[in-house]
């Protein structure tokens, strides 16, 4: 019996790969220029910012030694004492914690919501005007880039002190965050219910909540509790510049070396930050399956 | 030869295929009939194991199917080729590299995931695509194919799998008459000329009774029918589309539909 596939003769199987590795040669030639000037780049970059592997590995060392000093001195004799003493604030700490939580709550619910908005506008498939793409994007990036501790020193100038800084600087950074990560899932949709829609006669607002709001609901889910759970550290030295929260305390201890106020809080923090993690997963699961059993 | 016994497949309460027994001689061409929901396609695809069958036993030349593991079974879906409805080509991927994939059986995974081909199934590859006619457009992406173009890329990449059977779900279903014709040929082609067998589910009673050498028909996952296409009545043909009397012909798309009646409202429900 032959074989499934009679090979062709060997000149013109030459040609014909000659002809496919041409009509490809300009793919590959860009992966490889590409990955050429990233090397460089990267090279280049350390270079210019003297990043030195000597100092770092001379230095290393003071970064374990600062934590060790921050570590209390628990004896296994006096353990609860011990204990109680490290944690002497903890009522303080876990209601300035609870703010911190809180105004991450809040400023993820108002970013999610902004970005939410915004998202569409900057999906070049379901926009026309490039016009509206490019300033939407813009404006993302603005809300992105400025680091949310600037924000909130800005607010804080006029707003006072407290948390309503805090909220508003996260809301902002998380509009520019998530409203990037939701235009990029927008812009990967399948098409054809897009034109499905379309062609049954809908308006803007009817193909974005009909043809683009369920294919990408379970991502936006994702991508929000993701903001919310590094939202929480970013909430908790906004306490730094006076705007609410557990950090107020903590940049405290650390200027006024209270090492093991230091580590307290810290550890209060890490903590809080893996019950959210196991929280938040926990109803991602839940979500998805809730998608694959319809 | 391919025997199947007792193949049952549950999705939770409902049975897509009930107690499925039959075998399949080397080289025949093979038809699978009946409504949508007959379970055709799910019977397919416990074949090559893409749906794990509940109950049930694939046996392929001595080969237990349905208890291969790991890379067994893997050589196994590369011996059973599947050709699908939509094509499922990857679209982003260029057309060559699609074909490709037929070869990934057999390449080590290292040289597939940085796509350094051994020159031996490359040659395979260009000589599928070549066959078809469609090594012009080997670099272009998959998805700006036609649907037909891309079905006859599909069928390159099941061919350079060198299988020992093709299973094909529906592959003609969405296609003009002139790409029906061009695919079915192909598939007609690959068994008589390469002897491998084919298993063809088809919604058209008439292309079944032109190209099949034998025909299963389903009905609510069971098999009511197994004989030649001539041993198809239109007495059973009806039974097996839920037909009235003399509905059965005109089901191929290449027959006009002059002459039909208005359903009556509410028709299209039952
Ligand atoms: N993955 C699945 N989950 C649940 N039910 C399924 C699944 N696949 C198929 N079915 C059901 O099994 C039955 C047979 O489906 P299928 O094999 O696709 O029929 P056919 O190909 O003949 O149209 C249908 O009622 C279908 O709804
Ligand atoms: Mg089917």
């Amino acid at each position: 019996m032959p074989a499934a596939v009679p090979k062709l003769p060997d000149d013109q199987l030459d040609a014909l790969a000659a002809a496919y590795a041409g009509a490809t040669a300009a793919k590959r030639r860009h992966v490889f220029i590409g990955g050429i000037l990233l090397v460089l780049a990267v090279v280049l970059a350390a270079w210019s910012s003297e990043v030195s592997i000597t100092k770092f590995s001379e230095n290393v060392w003071r970064f374990p030694a600062y934590f060790a000093g921050t570590i209390p001195s628990i004896s296994l004799a006096t353990f609860s004492a011990d204990v109680a003493e490290w944690l002497w604030g903890i009522k303080r700490w876990l209601r300035l914690l609870g703010d911190t939580i809180l105004i991450t709550y809040l400023g993820t619910l108002a970013g999610a919501i902004g970005g939410f908005v915004l998202c569409f506008l900057a999906s070049a498939n379901l926009v026309r005007s490039p016009a509206i793409v490019f300033v939407t994007r813009r404006t993302l990036e603005f809300c992105r880039t400025v680091p949310e501790i600037v924000f909130a020193l800005i607010f804080v100038l006029a707003f006072g002190l407290g948390p309503l800084p805090g909220v508003l600087a996260i809301a902002l950074h998380t509009t520019g965050a998530l409203g990037k990560l939701f235009a990029e899932v927008v812009e990967n949709i399948d098409n054809k219910p897009v034109e499905g829609v379309i062609a049954s006669g809908g308006n803007w607002f009817q193909v974005v909540r009909f043809a683009a709001l369920p294919q990408v609901l379970s991502n936006f889910v994702s991508y929000a509790l993701l903001r919310f759970e590094i939202n929480v550290r970013g909430a908790a030295v906004m306490g730094f510049v006076g705007a609410g929260g557990i950090g107020q305390d903590l940049i405290e201890a650390v200027r006024k070396f209270y090492y093991t106020d230091v580590s307290a809080i810290l550890m209060l923090i890490v903590i809080t930050v893996m019950v959210i993690d196991l929280v938040t997963e926990r109803v991602r699961h839940r979500l998805i399956g809730m998608e694959s059993d319809r | 030869m391919l025997q199947v016994e007792g193949l049952t497949c549950r999705f939770g309460a409902k049975t897509a295929v009930d107690q499925a027994t039959f075998s399949v001689e080397r080289g025949g061409f093979i038809g699978v009939i009946g409504r949508s929901g007959a379970g055709k396609s799910t019977l397919l695809r416990s074949i090559n194991r893409l749906v794990e069958p509940s109950e049930g036993r694939v046996m392929f030349e001595g080969i237990d199917v349905t208890a291969l593991k790991g890379n067994d079974l893997r050589r196994w879906r590369a011996r059973s080729a599947m050709i699908f409805q939509q094509f499922n080509l990857v679209g982003r991927l260029d057309v060559l590299s699609n074909v490709l994939m037929g070869r990934l059986a057999e390449v080590s995974t290292w040289r597939s995931l940085l796509q350094i081909w051994p020159d031996k199934d490359k040659a395979i590859a260009i000589s599928a695509l070549e066959q078809f006619d469609m090594m012009a457009v080997a670099a272009q992406r998959a998805d700006s194919l036609s649907g037909g173009q891309q079905q006859r890329v599909a069928i390159a990449r099941a061919l350079v799998q060198e299988p020992d059977v093709i299973l094909a779900d529906e592959p003609i279903a969405s296609l003009d008459p002139r790409n029906t014709r061009i695919v079915m040929d192909a598939l007609l082609r690959i068994n008589k000329h390469f002897g491998i067998t084919v298993i063809c589910n088809l919604h058209s009673l008439d292309l079944a009774r032109t190209y099949c050498d034998r025909l299963l028909g389903m009905s609510a996952g069971r098999i009511v029918f197994d004989g030649v296409p001539a041993a198809l009545t239109d007495r059973i043909a009806r039974e097996l589309y839920d037909l009235e009397a003399g509905e059965v012909m005109g089901t191929s798309p290449e027959q006009g539909i002059d002459g039909v009646a208005v359903p009556a409202l509410g028709a299209a429900m039952a």
